[in-house]
């Protein structure tokens, strides 16, 4: 698939923003941060950027924005209705609670579970999200369980280590929750990612050329002539081909700037204390905002379209 | 606007909407297969063209091209204007001109050229459909050096027909597609009957108790559908024929008493080397041919009613004197030969022998085991009455797979004999003629030489039929009187003229120079021309006072073509949409085995530039130049109304009553073939539908060269001169007088340096030799063959200048076995140097496994000079794709005597497209990516409008509603076959005509 | 409402495309286009028609295939158009987040509403076949209307409503009709020629059937055995001593 910048930009920055969300809610909830005002300012200005302009940019890739309010009406089949609804009414409690953060000072108790509440409604989001991807049978690098667990553990992941960073940054609250909560996260992705690889190599491909035309009765298929003579619409969003060897490398450049990385710098933090967790965290911040680009790059551009069995593909 | 952003929105699709303003009916000329469409027009602009569902040629389909006739219309690279040639020839410098000067210029350069020679005009209409006007005009200017196109295209079966059977392939006929059970396609990728084909096959193959064979090197298109593919090696198909004969023979699977009716197998032939009437038929002295009759024993009238009753096949006697063998006698010697057993064979055509056994004992077996009979009595030539119509249902067609060939007439000839050996010449389920179709063999039309007088019309056409050396136009010393050598002894039966030939000769002045060059819709500066670079060179060749080597080129094109840029005045045809046409009888017509027919162009739209339709512009210059036939007595114009005028008011000779079109004719129109010319004619074609068809009687439908009824009709219809039987010529006595001719006798005998190539290509029955250009390489140097096939969406150079045509083909590829690739260390996509003898060019491969390992292959014309039809320089077409024809030289190694003889056909002066042969090896890295020769790009035509970034074509065409609804029509695919075969279905009698059940 | 039809009706328009004939003219693709230009979806935008790199949109695209099975040494070349499938349980239309992708109740026929799509691209995702077409001009989605405002049309001669592919075919490869009725004249030629879904395995149960191109005659069906020979003798000299007298026409 054609890897778009827009959408890239979407499920990075809206995942990261949504995760934030989640710690936001977590820490304050559960008492492990104070309801400071210039970090909520921060804190939620940062995940309402990351969220909004995520979903302007995924606008982007629509041909005709202006009508992107239409968008809302399918919910009850459309995962990307759902998505566009679950983005809607997340902003009811996250922004509740981003108000009594910041205009109030607080961020515990009812106000705690409200938050709570849109941590749960952005995770919701997220896994809406997902499943635009994960319910398109015709792409089978992405119609399987491990796309989820990817937006999900990713969308936390990077939550968890913005929110590390602005903790670092600011000072404040319990930073010891937020270093084991993204080494886990880190790992966890990390091996959901590396497993979601796995899978991809050693899935047996869904259909085949011959399947596609129904013309194994006599043999393997090849295309020797195609209807069009420069690329069309379909082979410049679906054609997008990437080399093995190419791919490889960037794999493993995902793997170590987006989990490994990180992984030892905020580790190294419990290893070498708190006067280095300001550089760390934002080093492990960025090398992971890195990694996460490559990670979603490769999604889309390692994932096959079945329609590509009618070019010349073999199997997808 | 539905504010609700949670709301569904319901569509309520429009679906009734208006379709167009008005519907009118024409003929397409999206290539020259003549279907017939219905054009809806809507805000004076083109809505939609469908195939016409009452016409006889594609019965309502439409093919791609025909469906893609919208962007023809509105092409930017359309000419609008007359131009004026400013900057050297091929600079594309033009000034616009208007009309007037246009013509006055016309009218004088051709003026002075009929004042001083007319032989020095060379008129070469190419793609021409209006051959009967066009030729007609070239006779009342005195114009010998007229022809179309058929010379480069395929003279040779038309050649090869005429001479045998007195029809040919091509599209003047067709297999019994309803009846036939084995079918056998030579060397066919699309064909001028492209539409009938293909409805044809459909049918054929859902009934589905035919055997569809194809015989051609490559197994695409009408190849892949059929149930067995022959992978020939190019220009061997003559000797596959051969070996078939050889099997029928050995097993006396032939129809002996068909030859013996209808062919000239038993006629007596001279049998005395060395004197000068050896080989030909011996004749009594009313000049009949004759037969030995075994029961009388002794020889009659080959005529007569009786001859057929127990004539001798073999045997050599003494007639009157001369020692004499039945004709027959020659052929089955010579194809019993064991030189043609199919395993002799087998090696050079690449196909196993225990195949050609096995598909001649297949063809033997439905030709005598499987007859279909009608029950439909019918009365011979002799008058002897049949009972019933007997088949046998075997049929051939064949066309440029063979023809484009330097051995092309003979296997034409060869696949002929077949046929007649078989009985199954237009019998049920063989392959069928269409009228005006059989003609004598050959017709009596002789080519008319130079006119004795400056001024004067010619003597008839300058296009004809040679029965001898004495109807050759060459001079005393025999040298060519023709620009193109045609009807010389280089190309004695070159029926078509040799256009390809014409630029060469009239650059290096052999024979002679001429004045003026006068083409019509042929893009000579490329697709149409061998040797491109040398061409394009001929074009501007200039002498020592540096005037150009061929003074002055006056073209009619209606696009921006490669050519236009190499003329020097330039008339701009209208397109096809915008002017009166007539596909008459007298030419191309529209006839099926079924019955007769023409048809119409009507101008539908108004031409958009300041163009004008070249047949208005030929009549105008008629009346300048003061054309007999053209002017009347008090000067006034004899067709003031232009082209439809002279299509309506003309006659082929005063008062014979047979005109430019056949049907409706006579004062009232009740007449038809014949019949006064009625000024309401057009208005009768038009209210038809634009055509007019006439079907023939059910008694006269099979067997017409020897169906009493029929040939009666067809005289009376002015499709043949007499009505005496036409017989096969399997052994051709016209052919052995040119080889007694070189062989040293009669008066009209070869230049020396001809005499050996004239003994050896006129022999009176089939041979093969290997194709010119293969035996003159060195064939390890140059092991594969190249050829060329049409795609169905495109048509020539045409096609690319078409927005949607252009985007399922920008570039070709070269097509190669993948095991030859492998042996050539080729991959896929790889880009390689093709090179023939002559030069070499670059393009990529695609590998199949669809193709004889030996040949390789590639869409015709895709290939675009840069700046040609107004597309942008970076255009795939000028980038990507390539011509062969750059590496296909126009002549051929020279000979003894520093002779060289066009690369064609010798008989026939059929270009010799598909002889090439070429090597093929990967270019250098850096050479990747790009084709070469690369000419120096084209300027767009002057005032030509930058091309548009987007076309949105019919945004603006969308119909407003009328809220009505109907029932959705089903609609089964060969209803009617389907029917026959699949229990419980409805028999429509096909989809494809109206009034059907619905 | 959303999703697909929750009541549909027992008519399932379709095309059935005949591989066996299909000789790959393009002729379905190319008339199609012409008639679509101007019709439901209008216009089916070309980019940079003539340029570099022309592309537009098209709702029937023709390709050619090679089956080759190297184990038994055989290969035929196979022409395949591809065209809307108009699934029963079409994906492109569940994805949809705004409605503008929809089947029609009535027949079944897959359409999009292009003045309310916005562009998502998303159901061309979904379209296991390629059917879906952007028109990057407009911003929205187009695709096949199985010729829905041709086959109904009143304004037209009743030989024409049907598809344009259809009535265009030269061939006869493509029929068009009411696949949901087992006793309509499609139905049974698909039941007789072994009509086939392409990739069941997507779970998109198309419409539209294809049918197999046949086996091929290269056997000894047509003719029992080889010819005999009337005689071996060298270049067929004694068949010629034999026929001297002998009265063959008879
Ligand atoms: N390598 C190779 N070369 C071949 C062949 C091959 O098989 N292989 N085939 C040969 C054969 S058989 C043929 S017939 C030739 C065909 O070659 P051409 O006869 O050159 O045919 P086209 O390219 O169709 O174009 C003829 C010209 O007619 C112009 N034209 C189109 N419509 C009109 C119109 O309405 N009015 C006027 N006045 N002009 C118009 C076009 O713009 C073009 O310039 O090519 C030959 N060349
Ligand atoms: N779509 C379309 N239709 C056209 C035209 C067009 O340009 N486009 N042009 C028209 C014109 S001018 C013409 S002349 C006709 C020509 O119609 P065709 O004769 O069908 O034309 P070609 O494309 O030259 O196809 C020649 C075929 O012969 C095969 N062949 C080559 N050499 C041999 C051989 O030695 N033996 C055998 N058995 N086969 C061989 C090639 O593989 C190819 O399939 O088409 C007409 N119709
Ligand atoms: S075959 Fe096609 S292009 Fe040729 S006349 Fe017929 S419809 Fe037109
Ligand atoms: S029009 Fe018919 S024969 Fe031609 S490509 Fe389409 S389906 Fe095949
Ligand atoms: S073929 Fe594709 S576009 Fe058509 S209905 Fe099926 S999924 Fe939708
Ligand atoms: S592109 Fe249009 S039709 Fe397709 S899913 Fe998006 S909104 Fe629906
Ligand atoms: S049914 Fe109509 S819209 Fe669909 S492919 Fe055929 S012609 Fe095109
Ligand atoms: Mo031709």
């Amino acid at each position: 698939m054609h890897p778009a910048k827009s959408v890239i930009y979407f499920t990075t920055a809206s995942g990261a923003g949504y995760g934030l969300m989640v710690w936001l809610a977590v820490m304050g909830a559960f008492g492990f941060i104070p309801a400071d005002r210039t970090f909520g300012i921060v804190g939620f200005g940062l995940a309402f950027f990351l969220i909004i302009s995520g979903l302007l940019s995924s606008t982007g890739h629509l041909g005709r924005p202006e009508r992107a309010w239409r968008a809302l009406s399918q919910w009850r089949s459309s995962w990307l209705s759902r998505e566009g609804v679950a983005a809607i009414l997340t902003f009811g409690p996250t922004g509740i609670y981003a108000l009594s953060w910041v205009v109030q000072g607080q961020n515990g108790g009812p106000v705690g579970m409200i938050g709570l509440a849109g941590g749960g409604m952005s995770l919701i989001t997220v896994y809406f999200t997902s499943m635009i991807y994960a319910s398109l049978k015709a792409i089978p690098a992405w119609s399987n369980r491990w796309t989820s667990l990817g937006y999900l553990s990713m969308a936390l992941m990077s939550g968890a280590l913005i929110m590390l960073a602005l903790q670092a940054g600011f000072g404040l609250g319990h930073m010891a929750v937020m270093i084991k909560a993204s080494v886990a996260l880190l790992a966890l992705a990390g091996v959901l990612k590396l497993a979601y690889w796995r899978a991809l190599q050693s899935d047996p491909a869904r259909s085949t050329a011959e399947s596609a035309t129904g013309l194994g009765q006599f043999g393997n298929v090849h295309m020797i002539e195609s209807p069009h003579g420069e690329d069309n619409y379909l082979l410049k969003e679906m054609g997008y081909k990437i080399a093995r060897k190419h791919a490889n490398k960037l794999r493993r450049i995902a793997l170590v700037t987006g989990f490994i990385l990180p992984m030892a710098m905020v580790a190294a933090i419990m290893v070498l204390g708190l006067p280095y967790v300001v550089v760390l965290s934002f080093l492990a911040l960025i090398s992971a905002g890195v990694g996460l680009v490559v990670e979603r790059w490769l999604f889309f551009a390692e994932a096959k379209h079945v329609v590509t069995l009618y070019y010349g593909n073999r199997n997808v | 606007m539905n504010a609700n952003p949670f709301a569904t929105v319901k569509e309520d699709v429009d679906l009734s909407p208006e379709v167009a303003d008005e519907v009118k009916n024409t003929t397409c000329y999206m290539c020259a297969c003549r279907c017939g469409i219905r054009v809806h027009l809507k805000n004076g602009k083109v809505r939609y063209i469908e195939g016409n569902p009452d016409h006889p040629v594609n019965q309502g389909v439409l093919c791609g091209k025909g469906s893609a006739g919208i962007m023809q219309q509105y092409s930017p690279a359309k000419l609008k204007k007359p131009l004026l040639r400013v900057g050297e020839r091929g600079s594309g410098e033009f000034k616009e001109i208007e009309w007037d000067e246009a013509l006055e210029l016309a009218t004088k350069w051709l003026g002075d050229v009929r004042a001083r020679d007319p032989g020095k005009l060379a008129f070469f209409t190419g793609r021409d459909q209006s051959q009967s006007f066009t030729g007609w005009w070239a006779t009342q200017y005195g114009a010998h050096n007229f022809a179309a196109h058929g010379g480069f295209c395929s003279v040779n079966m038309a050649a090869g027909g005429l001479y045998t059977l007195g029809g040919a392939f091509w599209e003047f006929g067709e297999p019994d597609w309803d009846l036939t059970k084995y079918f056998m396609l030579f060397g066919v990728a699309e064909d001028h009957d492209s539409n009938p084909i293909k409805i044809g096959l459909g049918k054929m193959k859902t009934r589905g108790e035919a055997k569809f064979v194809a015989v051609n090197p490559s197994r695409n298109g009408y190849n892949a559908i059929a149930d067995e593919w022959v992978g020939v090696r190019p220009g061997t198909d003559g000797l596959f024929v051969f070996a078939i004969i050889h099997e029928l023979l050995r097993a006396e699977k032939i129809d002996f008493a068909s030859l013996a009716r209808y062919s000239n197998a038993p006629w007596l032939v001279i049998d005395e080397p060395g004197k000068p009437d050896h080989g030909l038929f011996l004749r009594d002295a009313k000049g009949n041919p004759l037969v030995w009759d075994l029961t009388r024993k002794k020889a009659i009238n080959a005529m007569g009613p009786d001859a057929d009753a127990a004539p001798a096949f073999a045997g050599a006697r003494t007639v009157k004197k001369r020692n004499v063998v039945p004709s027959f006698q020659h052929l089955a010697t010579r194809y019993l030969s064991d030189e043609f057993s199919p395993d002799a064979v087998a090696d050079t055509i690449g196909v196993p022998a225990d195949t050609i056994r096995r598909i001649a004992a297949e063809i033997a077996h439905v030709a005598f085991e499987e007859e279909v009979v009608i029950e439909q009595p019918w009365t011979d030539a002799w008058g002897r009455k049949h009972d019933k119509m007997i088949g046998r249902p075997v049929s051939f067609h064949a066309m440029r797979g063979i023809s484009a060939h330097s051995n092309g007439f003979h296997t034409c000839r060869a696949l002929h004999i077949l046929q007649a050996l078989l009985g199954s010449v237009d019998v049920p389920g063989g392959w069928r003629y269409k009228a005006p179709f059989p003609k004598p063999i050959p017709p009596g039309v002789r080519p008319a030489g130079p006119v004795a007088n400056p001024g004067e019309p010619l003597a008839g056409p300058p296009l004809g039929f040679i029965k001898s050396p004495n109807d050759l136009l060459v001079d005393e010393a025999g040298a060519p009187l023709r620009i193109d050598k045609a009807y010389s002894w280089e190309h004695p039966l070159s029926l078509h003229g040799m256009m390809h030939m014409v630029l060469h000769n009239a650059a290096n002045a052999d024979p002679y120079k001429v004045d003026v060059l006068f083409m019509y819709m042929a893009n000579m500066a490329w697709n149409s021309s061998m040797n491109v670079p040398g061409t394009l060179d001929y074009f501007t060749a200039k002498d020592d006072d540096g005037d150009y080597k061929i003074p002055k080129i006056i073209y009619s094109d209606a696009f921006w073509s490669e050519t236009v840029p190499y003329c020097d005045l330039i008339l701009p045809d209208t397109t096809y949409l915008e002017r009166w046409d007539c596909i008459s009888m007298l030419d191309r017509p529209i006839s099926s085995a079924h019955g007769a027919g023409d048809s119409i162009r009507q101008p539908i739209l108004k031409p958009e530039g300041d163009v004008r339709p070249f047949q208005d512009v030929l009549i105008d210059l008629g009346h300048r130049l003061g054309l007999p036939g053209m002017i009347r007595e008090d000067g006034s114009a004899t067709y003031p109304g232009g082209y439809v005028d002279y299509m309506a008011n003309h006659e082929r000779g005063a008062g014979s009553g047979i005109g430019p079109l056949a049907g409706w004719r006579g004062k009232d129109g009740t007449e038809h073939g014949r019949g006064a010319p009625n000024p309401d004619q057009i208005g009768r074609y038009i209210e038809n539908g634009c055509f007019w068809t006439q079907n023939l009687a059910d008694e006269q439908l099979y067997f017409k060269p020897f169906n009493r009824s029929y040939l009666d009709h067809a005289k009376a219809m002015g499709w043949i001169g007499h009505a005496d039987p036409i017989v096969f010529q399997l052994y051709n006595e016209d052919l052995q007088k040119f080889r007694l001719a070189a062989q040293g006798h009669g008066d009209k005998q070869p230049p020396e340096e001809h005499r050996e190539r004239i003994e050896t290509y006129f022999d009176p029955l089939p041979i093969w030799y290997m194709p010119f250009e293969e035996a003159e390489v060195d064939r390890e140097q140059y092991p594969l063959h190249a050829l060329s096939q049409r795609p169905m969406h495109m048509y020539h150079s045409w096609g690319s200048q078409n927005a949607w045509l252009r985007q399922i083909t920008s570039a070709n590829k070269l097509h190669m076995h993948v095991d030859t690739a492998a042996s050539f260390g080729i991959d896929d996509d790889d880009w390689v140097w093709i090179e023939s003898r002559h030069g070499r060019v670059k393009g990529q491969v695609k590998l199949i496994t669809g193709v004889n390992p030996q040949t390789v292959w590639t869409w015709n014309a895709i290939g675009k000079r840069k700046g040609a039809w107004n597309l942008s320089e970076d255009a795939p077409e000028a980038n990507k794709g390539f011509l062969l024809n750059h590496i296909i030289s126009e002549v051929l190694a020279p000979g003894k005597n520093g002779q060289r003889y066009s690369n064609s056909d010798p008989v026939t002066g059929q270009a010799a497209w598909f002889d090439l042969r070429v090597n093929v090896t990967k270019c250098a890295a850096h050479e990747a990516g790009f084709t070469e020769p690369m000419f120096e790009a084209l300027p767009r035509e002057p005032h030509a409008a930058p091309n548009p970034p987007v076309s949105r074509y019919g945004a603006d065409l969308k119909g407003t509603p009328t809220g009505k609804k109907a029932d959705a029509k089903a609609w089964v695919g060969n209803r009617h076959e389907n029917a026959t075969n699949i229990a419980g279905l409805a028999d429509g009698k096909g989809n494809h005509t109206k009034g059907d059940a619905s | 409402m959303t999703s697909l039809p929750q009541n549909p009706s027992k008519v399932k328009l379709g095309l059935v495309i005949d591989l066996d004939i299909c000789v790959g003219c393009h002729a379905c693709a190319v008339n199609c286009k012409e008639w679509n230009t101007s019709g439901k979806m209008a216009p089916l935008t070309d980019m940079d028609p003539y340029g570099a790199k022309p592309d537009g949109v098209w709702f029937n695209r023709v390709h050619t295939y090679e089956a080759v099975d190297e184990a038994a040494g055989t290969s035929r070349t196979v022409h395949f158009p591809r065209s809307c499938l108009h699934c029963d349980d079409a994906p492109c239309v569940t994805v949809c987040p705004t409605g503008a992708s929809y089947k029609r109740e009535e027949d079944g026929i897959v359409l999009i509403n292009t003045d309310i799509c916005i562009g998502c691209k998303l159901c061309s995702w979904a379209c296991p076949y390629g059917a879906r077409e952007y028109d990057e001009d407009e911003g929205v989605m187009k695709k096949c209307t199985l010729c829905v405002d041709k086959i109904y049309n009143e304004n037209l001669p009743p030989e024409s409503r049907v598809p344009a592919c259809v009535s265009t075919c030269p061939t006869g490869a493509r029929s068009f009709g009411d696949l949901g009725d087992p006793n309509s004249d499609v139905s049974k030629l698909v039941a007789a020629r072994d009509g086939y879904a392409l990739m069941p395995e997507q779970g998109t149960r198309p419409v539209n059937r294809y049918l197999p191109p046949r086996p091929k005659k290269v056997g000894d069906e047509m003719a029992p055995r080889l010819l005999d020979h009337h005689d071996d003798s060298a270049d067929g000299a004694g068949l010629l001593a034999r026929w001297v007298d002998k009265v063959l026409s008879a």
